[in-house]
């Protein structure tokens, strides 16, 4: 029973995320509209100050809902966002966020992720609403996370990273899926593959805390608390300080040149 | 032969039998065997055997004569088998045999060569069993295959070898057996009968064998031993103090193969003493039969009680006995060569996480076949699992013993409080692996396994496996030598040098903690580890940074460590490690990681300040005012590595007066009101070191440190803690206005009761501090009063240098009270003082030679009192010809003393004192001339000792001390110089000198007393011109 009641606890804490972000579907509604507006101007004029004005109201409207960016860098990063979108793609619709492709090469060049498939799996994390695209909104409290989110909520992240199928337990299967190429295979060994389904046993007996042979996120959040190491367990899905603090310095400290 | 050679006989990796006593007697059976075979049981013999033995020999075809066909390329026998093969076929170097008849005449053949035929025969053919008779006799100790043998080969002849070489078997494991029993060992509960038994004897009436015998631990493990975990591997199950009623108390240690004397294990929990200082004895009753007379005698005299003591001993050991016979046969089926034993059984217990993890793979089928092959075993109690062929552990014993010195508890953090660590070095050892024939431990496995990954794994995997590791207990050595055995370190070590944070933190978090083992520590520094790990404290990731040092503060506890770490720059950057605000109130995430930064930043200085050339470095980095500044900090974790730093550093004068710059005695002094002892413990070593300056005795005083000082008296307990508060008081105590301080909280009351069943760090210090009160006159009467002359003059039986230093200097303070010395004569206070000159160190002979002075002075009968002393005259003029200064000094003062006894300074003079003195005239030290100058004047009032001087030409240099800046030395001059004026000729002497010139050109306050006797000597010379 206590079983049903941390799972439940799990999807809410997932579908909201956090901080409890949405209050209503109306308000998601009129930041969308924002975003569009936004996007509209964009292309007709280039950095007036109308423009400046539809940023501002819009950084405030999302700084309240995240915890670790203030308005003005909620803002830099809004200015950030229009960078690395560009040009909207041709013509009808104007694309409403980052695509996969884009959203890749962003991890890649700036906060040096190198595996495709864990970074589509933090595209599919960042993407909440599933549509294929980052909004900015996504784009802004993934990276508050991302970049500045406490221990608990990375190990959140990072479950829900992990979760391949989202059925909210990492699952062997799972854990092989994403360690099969973690180690050199042998090939004068009989089974290539037994040195990580060996590592997959030796961690999941490790992290199993109630032993039902699958990770719930009680079991990864004990774990990791236990041992801070076990946060990025298996792959790396958070940018290392190094290229998160580099990332901070360019967009924050540099001056508003839109 | 079957189960004797695979299981008994000891055989080396190689496959090769050892030479070793009990393989010689296994072979010689054997050869017995065989040549009795063709000549008994003939038939058998002709037996042919289902595969030829092969071996290659040495034996040529010229070795062979007739009933064998000789060609060219070898040998063959006339005889052959149904298939017309020959019995014997020799082509060099090999040669197969085919029965036992031919074996028979080949061993014959061999003739002194025959034990080395036949070993190498048993060598090659290491399943002869199964070559002789086929698989179906493999199980030969399996009876029922007997039958069925019978029943399918229908061969009664071959059943019949089969029989004799069985039995053979067992006669060859009995007689094997029988050596092993002779040379039986001790175990738990042998110990604990005789201890038992000896305790019943200390009871025994008037006049017990004993004093006393006790264990020093009360807690029994539950193998039945005592000894703490870590020295049982090293197979010791106990220690005992004994006191024998005729000699010093005895620190015996009683392992599993033998009995010996330690050097003093007296408690529980000592770190040290447990290295061997005595020859082994095989039992308890031995040793101690040995050791003390008295027992020996007691023990001869009361035969029959002895005799039920060995009985009742005896019967024990049969019992054992039986249960170890078979325990040696189990023991050997798991071991062929066995050096640990016991102890290595219980290191090799797998973790017992990893056994509720299930994570056995590969190691779990090791496991499961110890119980398979030691079915017995597990049936005989752990008395019995504690015994082992004695040749096997004498085999291991040069390893045990060099081990035994090596170890420190893995684990156990000895950041030791001691000033001069530099001389408490760790050796450096040379390697020691585990054995690759023994039975590995199952983590062993499992490390290799993981060590694999590591190598061939990315970030992640990477990451994982270092996480496994961190699960197994990285503290135990069988873990920490496997990490290393199996090439971890160096992959571990790779890690660091690599960009992924995350492998770096994993690496430096098993670092860490395996470098508490000696070896790693020094495999570390070996492969350049450490310059990596200095490298990392650059890294702008704190947790790194911390950890990197925290790794440095486990590894330099030697010295090349140390020395690695300053020579790649590492003091600098440990330094600035300690930038941080330690004493907010409140503190964010970031600055609460600042200071844990700082915090293993001073633990890593604190490991490297046991380097003098560390400490300067430290020093010059500006680390001083930072560690003044996290003094403030109030957290006990924080000040402790930076009060042990700076206690450590203390040592040095330049950190001493930046100590008392920088303001911290004002911190230290509050810290000794701290509630933690390690802590109260460094700070008063500090000030202990520190109040050798006067400031700094000042401040001290003026911060009120004097009563937490006092008050840190109490913990009687806590013996360092007690040394180093009794340091603080003793150099504290140098300046009058803190005796005066210190009377009011009747600190001479504690010190004299602290006289006795103290360890001599403390008793140096209380003396020391007792001697500094007994400066003033009221201490004297006070030390008198609490009963402290006794214990003081108890103390001069001492060994220990720097005690006897204050005891001497004590004792002879407290000589110059006169009821005080009438006690110290009663007690031969002044025999013991006057031994002591016979110290080979000279501050204690200079020490024992100033207590002298007042001793003699006081004293009732002096005269006759140094008469008394038997050779004492001929001992102190001796010492006239050391070279050390202030022996000399001290000396001629007592010499001076002496000499007021005309009887003494006649046999003074008969030594040959004259010379002696006058050959240190020439010294330009102002204290040996101010005594060498008295000693002068006194020995001029016997005989012709004054004309002496002048022929032994003493008296020009002494008119040249008239021109001293020292005032003293004017004035014992010149009562010198009045003496040795009374004889003619020193007077032209003098004038040559130019008394009168040196006088009058004096312009120094030469008191008047000076000056009347200059003129006294000077009128007198006038006179006799």
């Amino acid at each position: 029973m206590a079983y049903n009641k941390r799972d439940m606890s799990l999807f809410n804490a997932s579908s909201c995320h956090g901080n409890g972000v949405f209050t209503s579907p109306v308000e998601w509604r009129s930041i969308e509209s924002h975003i569009v507006c936004f996007f509209f101007f964009l292309i007709k004029s280039e950095m007036s100050s109308m423009n400046r004005k539809i940023i501002h109201t819009l950084a405030e409207s999302i700084s309240k809902q995240v915890d670790h960016f203030s308005k003005t860098e909620v803002e830099c990063l809004i200015r950030e966002f229009n960078l690395l979108l560009g040009e909207p793609v041709s013509t009808g619709r104007t694309v409403s966020g980052l695509d996969k492709e884009r959203f890749r090469s962003i991890l890649h060049n700036n906060f040096g992720l190198t595996d495709d498939m864990i970074m589509d799996l933090v595209f599919r994390t960042f993407d909440k609403d599933n549509d294929s695209f980052v909004s900015v909104k996504e784009w802004i409290e993934g990276l508050s996370i991302f970049l500045r989110g406490t221990l608990e909520e990375k190990i959140k992240y990072c479950f829900q990273v992990y979760d391949l199928n989202g059925d909210h337990y990492i699952s062997r299967e799972e854990m092989f899926h994403m360690l099969k190429n973690s180690l050199i295979r042998q090939p004068t060994e009989e089974d290539p593959d037994e040195g990580i389904k060996d590592l997959v046993e030796i961690t999941l007996k490790r992290m199993d805390h109630d032993h039902d042979g699958r990770l719930s996120f009680a079991d990864f959040e004990k774990a990791v608390k236990d041992e801070n190491l076990l946060l990025e367990a298996f792959g790396t899905c958070l940018p290392d300080i190094m290229s998160a603090d580099a990332f901070e310095l360019r967009v924050f400290q540099e001056p508003a040149e839109l | 032969m079957g189960v004797s050679l695979t299981k008994a006989a000891q055989w080396t990796t190689g496959g090769k039998l050892e030479f070793t006593s009990m393989n010689e007697t296994l072979l010689r059976e054997i050869l017995s065997f065989v040549e009795e075979l063709g000549s008994r049981h003939p038939q058998e013999a002709e037996q042919v055997l289902k595969e030829p033995l092969r071996w290659s020999t040495t034996l040529t075809a010229s070795d062979f004569k007739t009933d064998y066909d000789i060609s060219d390329s070898g040998v063959q026998s006339h005889e052959k088998d149904a298939e017309g093969r020959p019995l014997l076929q020799l082509c060099p170097p090999t040669v197969n045999v085919r029965s036992f008849g031919q074996l028979c005449k080949l061993v014959h053949l061999a003739a002194d060569k025959k034990l080395d035929e036949l070993r190498a025969c048993l060598e090659e053919n290491r399943d002869a069993m199964v070559q002789m008779f086929g698989n179906g006799l493999e199980k030969e100790d399996n009876q029922t295959d007997v039958p069925r043998l019978v029943k399918e080969e229908e061969d009664e002849v071959k059943v019949k070898l089969f029989h004799l070489v069985q039995n053979l078997d067992e006669l060859l494991i009995k007689k094997l057996l029988k050596e092993i029993t002779e040379t039986v060992e001790l175990d738990c509960a042998t110990v604990n009968n005789d201890v038992e038994s000896l305790k019943e004897l200390c009871r025994d009436g008037e006049k017990p064998a004993l004093e006393s015998i006790r264990f020093t631990s009360d807690y029994e493990f539950s193998n039945g031993c005592r000894a703490p975990l870590w020295r049982q591997v090293h197979g010791e199950i106990c220690y005992l103090v004994v006191e024998p009623c005729d000699t010093e108390t005895l620190y015996i240690t009683c392992s599993n193969t033998a009995v010996f004397l330690n050097a003093g294990i007296k408690q529980e929990v000592e770190e040290s003493g447990y290295e061997r200082t005595s020859d082994t004895y095989k039992d308890l009753l031995t040793l101690l039969k040995s050791r003390s007379p008295h027992f020996a005698e007691h023990m001869n005299k009361q035969k029959i009680k002895a005799g039920e003591f060995d009985e009742m001993n005896e019967k024990g050991q049969e019992k054992e006995s039986y249960r170890q016979r078979e325990k040696n046969v189990n023991e050997k089926t798991r071991k062929h060569h066995v050096p640990r034993k016991r102890s290595a059984e219980k290191k090799y217990e797998p973790c017992p996480r990893w056994k509720n993890l299930g994570l056995m793979s590969p190691c779990g089928k090791a496991e499961e076949k110890k119980p398979k092959s030691s079915g017995l075993e597990k049936v005989q109690g752990s008395g019995a699992r504690s015994r082992m062929k004695a040749e096997f552990s004498l085999s291991s014993l040069p390893g045990r013993l060099s081990s035994q010195k090596i170890k420190t508890p893995a684990g156990a953090m000895e950041l030791s409080s001691e000033s001069s660590s530099e001389s408490e070095e760790e050796e450096e050892q040379s390697e020691r692996r585990l054995e690759s024939n023994t039975d590995l431990p199952p983590e062993y496995w499992q490390i290799q396994k993981l060590v694999k990954y590591l190598k061939g794994g990315d970030q992640t995997a990477t990451v994982l496996t270092l996480c496994a590791m961190l699960d197994f207990n990285l503290m135990q050595e069988t873990c920490q030598l496997a990490i290393r055995d199996v090439g971890g370190l160096e992959v571990l070590i790779n890690l660091l040098d690599t960009d992924e944070v995350k492998c770096k933190i994993g690496s430096l978090k098993i670092l860490r903690k395996i470098s508490h083992n000696v070896q790693i520590r020094q495999a570390i520094v070996d492969l350049g580890g450490l310059q990596s790990i200095v490298k990392i404290l650059d890294s702008p990731v704190k947790d790194l940074k911390a950890l990197a040092a925290e790794t440095i503060a486990s590894v330099t506890r030697f010295r090349r460590a140390r020395r690695t770490v300053r020579q790649y720059g590492g003091i600098k950057k440990l330094v600035s490690l300690l930038h941080c605000v330690p004493n907010l109130a409140s503190l964010t995430a970031h600055q609460q990681k600042d200071v844990e930064v700082a915090r293993c930043g001073a633990l890593a200085l604190w490991s490297c300040s046991k380097s003098t050339k560390n400490k300067e470095a430290i020093r010059k980095a500006g680390g001083v005012p930072l560690l003044g500044r996290l003094l403030k900090s109030p957290h006990e974790n924080m000040l402790i590595p930076v009060v042990g730093t700076l206690q450590e550093c203390a040592s040095e004068e330049s950190y001493r007066t930046a100590i008392q710059k920088e303001g911290m005695i004002k911190d230290l002094v509050k810290n000794l009101s701290s509630d933690n002892e390690e802590l109260q413990m460094h700070c008063a070593n500090a000030l202990f070191k520190c109040a050798a300056d006067k400031q700094t005795r000042d401040l001290v005083r003026n911060y009120k440190g004097l009563q937490p000082l006092v008050s840190l008296l109490a913990k009687v307990n806590n013996k360092q803690l007690l040394a180093a508060a009794t340091g603080a008081i003793w150099k504290c105590s140098i300046s009058v206005e803190n005796v005066a301080e210190f009377q009011k909280y009747n600190v001479l009351e504690s010190l004299v009761d602290l006289l006795t069943d103290q360890p001599e760090g403390v008793l140096v210090n209380v003396v020391g501090a007792l001697g500094e009160f007994a400066q003033i006159p009221a201490s004297k009467t006070t030390i008198r009063k609490c009963g402290g002359i006794k214990p003081l003059v108890d103390l001069l039986n001492g060994t220990n240098q720097a005690l006897l230093v204050n005891v001497t200097k004590t004792v002879g303070a407290c000589a110059t009270d006169q009821d005080n010395m009438a006690i110290i004569d009663q007690l031969d206070g002044v025999r013991l003082v006057w031994s002591l000159l016979k110290n080979p160190s000279s501050d204690v002979q200079s020490s024992a030679a100033w207590a002298l002075c007042p001793c003699i002075e006081n004293a009732k009968d002096a005269g006759e009192m140094v008469r008394s002393l038997v050779g004492g005259l001929e001992l102190i003029v001796n010492l006239l010809k050391s070279t050390n200064k202030e022996v000399l000094a001290s000396i001629c003062a007592a010499i001076a003393k002496i000499a007021k006894d005309k009887e003494n300074l006649a046999v003074l003079t008969d030594h040959g004192v004259v010379p002696l003195l006058a050959k240190l005239t020439n010294t330009t030290d102002d204290m040996l001339r101010r005594h060498l100058a008295e000693a002068v004047g006194h020995c001029c009032m016997w005989g012709s000792n004054r004309a002496s001087f002048g022929e032994a030409g003493a008296v020009a240099p002494l008119v040249r001390y008239l021109k001293s800046k020292d005032h003293r030395v004017h004035q014992s001059t010149a009562m010198a110089l009045y003496q040795l004026s009374k004889d003619p000729n020193n007077c032209i002497t003098m004038h040559e000198k130019g008394v009168v010139k040196v006088e009058e050109q004096e312009d120094m306050p030469v008191n008047h007393n000076n000056r009347s006797c200059i003129c006294f000597c000077l009128t007198l010379k006038l006179t006799k011109l």
